[in-house]
């Protein structure tokens, strides 16, 4: 890293494009119900509809019988579809190999599919569905962390741990030593489109599927290997997700799955809509956690050694644990240096449904762990937790990872003192503690909590994207890539990129649906990088085109390449200028393609897993947030009162959707930390499937007092697309900082006690901690 | 007179219905009969809005555009109205204000919530003042967005709800109200027949006659609650009979000393009597369910439906009101929490309905508070929900009356409580904490998803003591973090 410019050398970089507040490509089609999901597309006559059939009353243990006469004699049923009707490999998991579309011997969840019924209208497979009687020689489900520990089930991964230093040496030599466990709870992904495809069969046993998807690759791949049939008999079409935030990427390919099933059966096209509760039952979730740690540090809070463990509920099967709990791993430092650690982790297996990708992939809940473990520090030595964190972050001399990366850009002080000082955090600390004095049963609490993010598919060959761009002869300009759009705003950003590279304006370029009949053998939209690949991607296809022009225009016109630009619209040919639209005919005329592809692959990553040593991130995303909460210490209610945000996103390729990725992720990450609570009972039932009982932010829960700015930055150090930074995840990070200021509050109770809150920080947890501060 | 068909007003057109099933919902008539997709499913139980649309209603001669889920709300119930959903607001190539506003703030990211947002707040735009914050996020309340945040739809809606309609409907008000007028008559509805119907009986006598010859037919008053049996259990409801047509279970009767509301007043019809009672009222109906919920569900149902987590039910058992029930002609009253048999179980026969709630008022010397504890403030079901009625004389306690949701298996009064505090002074708190923990002689609380029981207990416990500390003169800004009266006093 240190080859590359600093942020203070980065030129800015002219732009007519890039870098506008252009609203979202689809904000007029949103606002009048006229952007189509899954389940708006005119289904072709006579499509029909599949509903998954399940055991209501078992969690796990072997299927004895299927009883289904009762499913079949409902008049408008065609078919219910068993895993016997699979004709070829009866999986949609990601990689493993585990996750069965149709449960097959026996069921390892409560909720898991075990039929699926087919019929005219999703009413009647609604009501048939309930018909049917699985019997289950039941077991006793592993349903928590402890559960898992206890029964000693085996592990849906292996361990894996970092590590540097002799920690026990460091930990009994250090002055001040804490040991701490906390609970993190889980999270619903909540995406207000719930999980749907709709699958078209072909003439020739293929089918086309439009799913609602993260990766339509690997839908593509589920389907065919399902069907049997070649992945070139497939096409998976997505043009846009009524939200994914993780919950898209692996798992939508079980819904894609049942309607391909089903369209191969009966011949006709078939959707599979999951009815909401369904969604929420049969789809997995956040990973949540037990860490046990212990701390070393000295009498000013600077850490001398770390030793954590991390246990996690991976659920059934192994889905995306691996990098999910990788990238705990990574991000257990946060922004801070750990000099002799040991970062350990379990990936315990339940019998609940398989957690999977959620907004940080496992990122948020190894920060977690160490912005708690400064708020530890500094309840013991009794310093305000601002100065431990300051005390610890990563700074020359004291820069290494504990994956081996070294970290160049250390911009998290400069802005946590920017946030400090515009945030008024020192003299708001002081009032508090002065209103916490008087005050009997109401308690203030604020804290300021700097993100470090990662950037990169920490499996490296997933650092790849694909572009297909054509040039049509008025000049308008047909995009296609490779990235999904689940709201976040890629489309319009990647077009920006496209429109910039011609020089033309943004609505010559009509964005199109992600199809893998387009551009093959994509990477899921995720890990916050669809604007960094598939930015660059379409910027190389378009860069191929363009170059293509300059060199039939420097022919054509007998000019030098200097002499030829592409701007508003046109093109300037030495003294010269045409339309973008007549270069492009004429070149057409002249026989020249206007037509292509275009790749990127991010460079510089390296990454040894076995040796936990390399440079799996190509950069860092920072920002920092400084909320300030009041509880109720009798019942345990707790309201946000403000919230200062400064988030460093680069150059921004569009600052509105980078605001947009900024608040919302906030906001989602405030409900993982507050309200949202997956309840699941002693028989592995969940109990919060639906909206009435698992609760996500509604607007009153906003902060009235929301600051949120963008860090002033010269562009990223590393050359990614225009010098931006990814934002879809790491802003999901600062709500860490509520569940530090609501800590913060129940603390005060009695100084030097550290409160036992658990996360969620419901009025529950709240009222619990309280009560143990009082005890 | 009996009419067999339902009417309503779509894009300026009356729209007849014939045939339907009993329990088609509205939702389900836009996107599979109408074919009009605009409108989205997110949840199919009211809580999400993605499927918000706006009703049209006429009354007293002034039009009311009310947002509802769809989802909930059986088709069969718009009769009357006008139906407007997101499809019909842009015009002439432009869009509505509130559509222009979304986008010009960066109002979606995914869009799949927008629809229902920009009916809720079409219905802000036309409520005639210009919109607070606070109206903004209580109209929001039932507008779930998983991607936004929800910081620039408040601020779409802050600038462009401003009190000033001018749109197409605020344009043809005239023609509206007189399109609307024409649909409105007092003959009951029947679509169906005596084996499968959709009833909608214009007057008492005869609602109570169907009722009493259909004992095995749902009745239906909001949907709120019902439209769930059918959207998620599956559930087939061969004959429904619809209350919300029977002008008699409309009256909100206003007298000195008490209220007396029909059983199909709506929340929304009821806040301003209920809210005048005392201020704790107020914030609980702002909190309760959603605009959608309120404009549709009815006090009278929340009682009728049993549900031992409701929240009306402790406030009034904790202002003493009692239930009228009706049977074909014979009537009969009693006081409230003894309606309440079992879980599950109310002192309802088959046929019977629920009529009329008489509430009274509060008296010189006592003092009422009330609290809803959920794990989101605003439409949540309650954790626990406790109600307070306090008369005090030279500073002591001369009666109570409390009553708990969320505590038992169906709404309770603290009887032991409430003994136990008569004659406590209010100028010694260290004197409470005997009359505090009789809360455990009360409730036997059970845990589940929404708290377990330790902490409900202790919430309990807690409410007792906040309400005895407010009563005895502590501000509550002292001791609440939402809903302090000193601000409602102001406002």
């Amino acid at each position: 890293m240190t080859s590359r410019p600093s942020p203070h050398q980065t030129a800015r970089i002219e732009t007519e494009t890039v870098g506008l507040s252009l609203a979202h490509d689809s904000a007029m089609l949103h606002v009048q119900g006229s952007a189509v999901y899954i389940d708006d597309i005119r289904e072709p006559e006579g499509t029909l509809h599949v509903a998954p059939g399940y055991a209501p009353d078992a969690a796990c243990g072997r299927i004895l019988s299927l009883s289904l006469d009762a499913v079949r004699a409902v008049p408008g049923v065609l078919a219910v579809l068993t895993a016997r009707d699979i004709p070829g490999v009866n999986d949609c998991s990601p990689s493993i190999g585990d996750d069965p579309v149709l449960a097959d011997d026996r069921i390892a969840f409560h909720g898991q599919v075990v039929f699926a019924v087919v019929a005219e209208t999703r009413e009647v497979a609604r009501q048939a569905a309930r018909l049917g009687k699985v019997e289950i020689a039941a077991e006793t489900p592993a349903v928590t962390v402890e559960d898992a520990l206890a029964r000693r089930t085996i592990d849906v991964l292996p361990d894996y741990a970092f590590k540097r230093g002799n920690v026990t040496k460091a930990l009994r030599a250090s002055q001040t030593r804490i040991e701490d466990s906390f609970h993190i709870g889980g999270q619903e992904h909540f995406y207000l489109e719930g999980q749907a495809a709709l699958a078209v069969p072909d003439e020739r046993g293929g089918v086309t599927v439009y799913s609602s998807t993260q990766h339509p690759t690997e839908v593509q791949h589920c389907l065919a290997k399902m069907l049997a049939v070649p992945d070139a008999a497939v096409t998976c079409e997505c043009r846009r997700m009524g939200g994914g935030f993780g919950g898209k990427e692996s798992q939508a390919a079980q819904w894609a799955a049942l309607a391909a099933l089903a369209a191969r059966i009966t011949g006709r096209p078939a959707k599979c809509r999951l009815d909401r509760d369904d969604d929420m039952v049969m789809t997995g979730k956040r990973h949540d956690f037990r860490v046990d740690y212990a701390a070393g540090c000295d009498e000013t809070g600077r850490l001398a050694a770390v030793d954590v463990t991390f246990l996690s509920r991976c659920g059934y099967s192994a889905d995306l644990s691996q990098g999910v709990n990788d990238r705990t791993m990574f991000h257990a430092d946060n922004a801070y240096f750990y000099p002799q650690l040991h970062i350990q982790s379990r990936r315990l297996r339940t019998n609940t449904v398989s957690n999977t990708a959620f907004r940080g992939f496992g990122g948020p809940q190894g920060m977690l762990f160490a912005e708690r473990m400064m708020e530890a520090i500094a309840v013991r030595l009794n310093l305000d937790p601002l100065d431990v964190r300051k005390r610890n972050l990563y700074e020359t001399g004291r820069d290494v990872t504990p994956y081996g990366m070294k970290v160049t850009d250390n911009i998290a002080l400069a802005m946590i003192e920017e946030l400090e000082a515009s945030s008024d955090y020192r003299r708001r600390r002081d009032q508090i503690a002065r209103f916490n004095a008087g005050s009997r049963f109401i308690k203030k609490g604020i804290a300021l909590t700097p993100v470090k993010f990662g950037i990169s598919f920490t499996l490296t060959q997933m650092n790849q994207a694909g572009a297909l761009v054509h040039v049509y002869t008025d000049g308008s300009v047909h995009l296609n890539h490779g990235g999904t759009e689940m709201g976040q705003g890629l489309y319009v950003k990647v077009a920006q990129v496209v429109a910039e590279e011609f020089g033309i304006d943004i609505d010559m370029v009509r964005i199109t649906a992600t199809t893998t009949g387009k551009v093959p053998n994509t990477s899921p939209t995720a890990a916050s990088s669809g604007s960094d690949l598939n930015g660059m991607a379409a910027r190389n296809a378009g860069m191929v085109i363009k170059n293509r022009l300059i060199e039939f225009a420097v022919k054509e016109w007998k000019v030098a390449r200097s002499a030829i630009r592409f701007e508003r619209g046109q093109v300037i040919i030495g003294n010269h200028a045409i339309a973008f639209g007549d270069l492009a005919k004429k070149a057409h005329q002249a026989r020249i393609s206007l037509s292509s592809t275009g790749f990127y692959a991010t460079p510089d990553l390296v990454w040894d897993r076995d040796k936990a040593k390399g440079r799996p991130f190509y950069y860092f995303a920072y920002g920092a947030a400084c909320s300030e909460v009041t509880i109720d210490t009798l019942t345990g209610e707790m309201t946000v009162d403000r919230v200062d945000i400064l988030h460093d996103v680069g150059r921004s390729l569009n600052p509105a959707i980078d605001i947009g990725q900024i608040e919302g992720g906030f906001i989602q990450g405030m409900g993982w930390l507050t309200m949202e609570e997956l309840v699941f009972d002693d028989r592995g039932r969940l109990r919060t499937h639906a909206p009435s009982t698992y609760k996500i932010p509604c607007a009153s829960d906003v902060p009235a007092d929301f600051r949120v700015k963008l860090f002033e930055s010269a562009g990223n150090p590393a050359d990614t697309i225009y010098r931006s930074k990814a934002v879809g995840e790491p802003p999901l990070m600062l709500a860490i900082s509520v569940w530090c200021a609501v800590l913060n509050a129940v603390g005060s109770i009695r100084p030097g006690k550290m409160p036992p809150l658990e996360a969620p920080a419901t009025p529950e947890a709240i009222l619990t901690a309280v009560k143990a501060m009082q005890t | 007179m009996t009419r067999n068909t339902i009417r309503f007003i779509r894009r300026g057109k009356v729209v007849e219905v014939t045939a339907f099933p009993p329990s088609r919902t509205l939702l389900d008539y836009l996107r599979l009969d109408e074919k009009s997709r605009g409108t989205k499913e997110g949840c199919n139980e009211g809580d999400c809005g993605a499927c918000t649309v706006v009703l049209g209603r006429l009354r007293g001669g002034r039009v009311f555009y009310e947002p509802v889920n769809a989802c909930i709300q059986l088709l069969g119930q718009i009769d009357g109205t006008e139906l407007i959903s997101v499809e019909d607001l842009a015009a002439g190539g432009s869009l509505h204000p509130v559509q222009q506003a979304l986008v010009d703030h960066h109002g979606s990211q995914c869009g799949f919530c927008t629809p229902g947002i920009a009916m809720s707040l079409f219905a802000l735009y036309h409520h005639g003042e210009a919109a607070t914050r606070q109206d903004i996020v209580d109209q929001l309340a039932g507008n779930l967005c998983r991607c936004t945040g929800y910081r620039p739809i408040i601020d779409a809606a802050q600038q462009v709800c401003d009190g000033k309609a001018s749109d197409r409907w605020s344009k043809e008000s005239d023609a509206v109200r007189t399109r609307l007028a024409a649909l409105q008559d007092d003959t009951d509805i029947v679509i169906g027949d005596a084996d499968s119907f959709f009833a909608a009986p214009a007057s008492g006598d005869s609602v109570a006659a169907m009722a009493a010859r259909h004992p095995d037919a749902t009745i239906l008053a909001g949907a709120t609650d019902v439209a769930l049996w059918i959207t998620k259990q599956m559930r087939i409801l061969p004959k429904i009979i619809h209350l919300g047509r029977v002008a008699a279970l409309h009256r909100l009767e206003n007298h000195p000393d008490r209220l007396s509301l029909g059983a199909a007043v709506t929340y929304a019809e009821a806040e301003a009597a209920l809210s005048a009672i005392d201020p704790d009222i107020a914030e609980l109906l702002r909190r309760l369910g959603s605009k959608q919920v309120r404009v549709s569900g009815t006090i009278g149902g929340n009682i009728a439906n049993g549900s031992p987590i409701g929240d009306m039910p402790p406030i009034l058992i904790a202002l003493g009101a009692s239930l009228t029930l009706r049977y074909d002609a014979a009537w009969r009253m009693l006081p409230l929490e003894d309606f309440f048999v079992a879980y599950g179980k109310q002192d309802r026969q088959p046929g019977e309905l629920v009529w009329r709630i008489d509430v009274p008022k509060l008296q010189a010397n006592e003092a009422f508070r009330c609290y809803k504890i959920s794990k989101r403030f605003d439409q949540d079901i309650s954790a626990v929900m406790g109600a307070f009625k306090i008369a005090v004389e030279n500073n002591c306690i001369a009666n109570a009356r409390i009553a708990f949701g969320g505590m038992a298996a169906t709404p309770k009064r603290a009887l032991a409580t409430e003994r136990a505090l008569v004659g406590l002074k209010l100028t010694e708190p260290d004197s409470w904490s005997g009359a505090i923990a009789a809360l455990g002689t009360d409730y036997q609380p059970i845990g589940d998803m929404r708290a377990s029981a330790d902490y409900r207990r202790a919430v309990a416990h807690g409410l007792l003591q906040k309400a005895l500390s407010e009563i005895a003169g502590e501000l509550t800004e002292r001791t609440r973090v939402l809903g302090q009266r000193e601000r409602q006093v102001v406002a």
